[in-house]
């Protein structure tokens, strides 16, 4: 495929993000309602998707405001969530590096779970892609995603406060957290991870300004990682 | 109520916080290997963080005062069910949401 041109790139790349869209819309929509519930103006509620566009954080520190939590116990909480970006992060790096500065700026300000997993899944399947063209793909996968988000929470917002209570909206994140969460225990070490961190999570749900969720993550992260090794290296004994 | 102060706070710091933790390796680390009990640890974050969150406000609801609710908690269930079985992310969100309606309607 390292004779298709760049524009033509940037459309493979549209076309596989495109279908996110179904994730992203009813998502984004949600955050913008329960933004604006919570108290929010529409316009606060569209800039935290805007500056942030990382949808699990924006639950979490919305959450987490609404119920008086110090400010720094929102800040960590909710960066705990995002640090998965950083394995994206450090997983991309190889494929655009190379790229420059600004672009990788850019890249990095979209990289979402639906652009990485695009990404990655093209990169890794035609290595011969050169730089430029992987940032074609990558921002043709972030063109459907992205603005839908930003469309979607304005959306949401707007319609926000005419929800009347018996919709049990409060009951709306912890719905879709969970649908989230369920497709991501691809392995038994990340249903080690989250049982323990659901455990710890309840043991700790009286330690004061909310450290039982940073100290549950933990909990439930260092849980993952040893089963992981553990599994690994089950598996190189009985060979 | 949220006060402003904090919000601005909130979205300002996370979202400077956000891009770093993105721009972190692409932008700063370039092409050097990273250490793999890192790498190892970070796979396990959304995953532990995300039922942390949860699991709290499915015991405990805000909306019954803290008191364990049967029809939420069903709801709950039923979304992880619909999702370990389908692994549609959709379906599980649908089928949670008519539980929690069935059963605050039944027994509410």
């Amino acid at each position: 495929m390292s004779t298709s041109t760049t524009k033509s790139i940037f459309w493979q790349g549209f076309r596989d993000g495109a279908p996110f869209v179904l994730v992203v819309i009813p998502f984004s929509a949600l955050f913008g309602v329960l933004g604006t519930e919570a108290g929010l103006s529409v316009f606060e509620t569209l800039t935290f998707s805007v500056v942030v566009i990382a949808g699990a954080a924006q639950f979490t520190a919305l959450q987490l405001m609404v119920e008086n939590v110090p400010t720094l116990i929102v800040l960590a909480s909710a960066l705990a969530v995002n640090l998965r970006m950083a394995m994206y992060s450090a997983h991309l790096t190889p494929f655009i590096g190379a790229a420059p500065l600004w672009q990788r700026a850019l890249a990095a300000y979209f990289t979402v779970d639906q652009s990485y997993a695009c990404s990655i899944a093209k990169f890794e399947r035609e290595p011969a892609l050169s730089v430029p063209q992987r940032m074609a793909y990558f921002f043709g996968a972030v063109a459907p995603v992205c603005p839908m988000w930003y469309l979607f929470t304005l959306v949401g917002a707007m319609i926000g406060g005419r929800i009347p209570d018996s919709f049990a909206l409060d009951f709306a994140l912890p719905i879709t957290f969970l649908a989230m969460i369920t497709p991501m225990l691809r392995t038994f070490a990340h249903v080690v991870a989250a049982v323990v961190a659901i455990g710890v999570a309840l043991i700790c749900a009286d330690v004061p300004y909310n450290l039982g969720l940073i100290i549950a993550g933990m909990a439930g992260m260092v849980a993952g990682a040893r089963t992981e090794l553990w599994a690994a290296n089950r598996k190189v004994d009985v060979q | 109520m949220i006060d402003s102060t904090t919000l601005w706070t909130v979205i300002i710091v996370l979202g400077i916080g956000t891009f770093l933790i993105r721009f972190s390796f692409i932008g700063l680390v370039g092409n050097r290997a990273m250490p793999e009990w890192l790498l190892r640890h970070l796979r396990y974050t959304a995953v532990a963080v995300l039922p942390a969150l949860v699991a709290p406000l499915v015991a405990w609801p805000a909306a019954t005062g803290g008191e364990p609710d049967a029809p939420r908690a069903l709801a709950a269930l039923a979304t992880v069910l619909i999702g370990l079985l389908t692994k549609n992310v959709f379906a599980s969100i649908i089928g949670g949401a008519l539980t929690l309606f069935a059963m605050l309607y039944l027994i509410g």
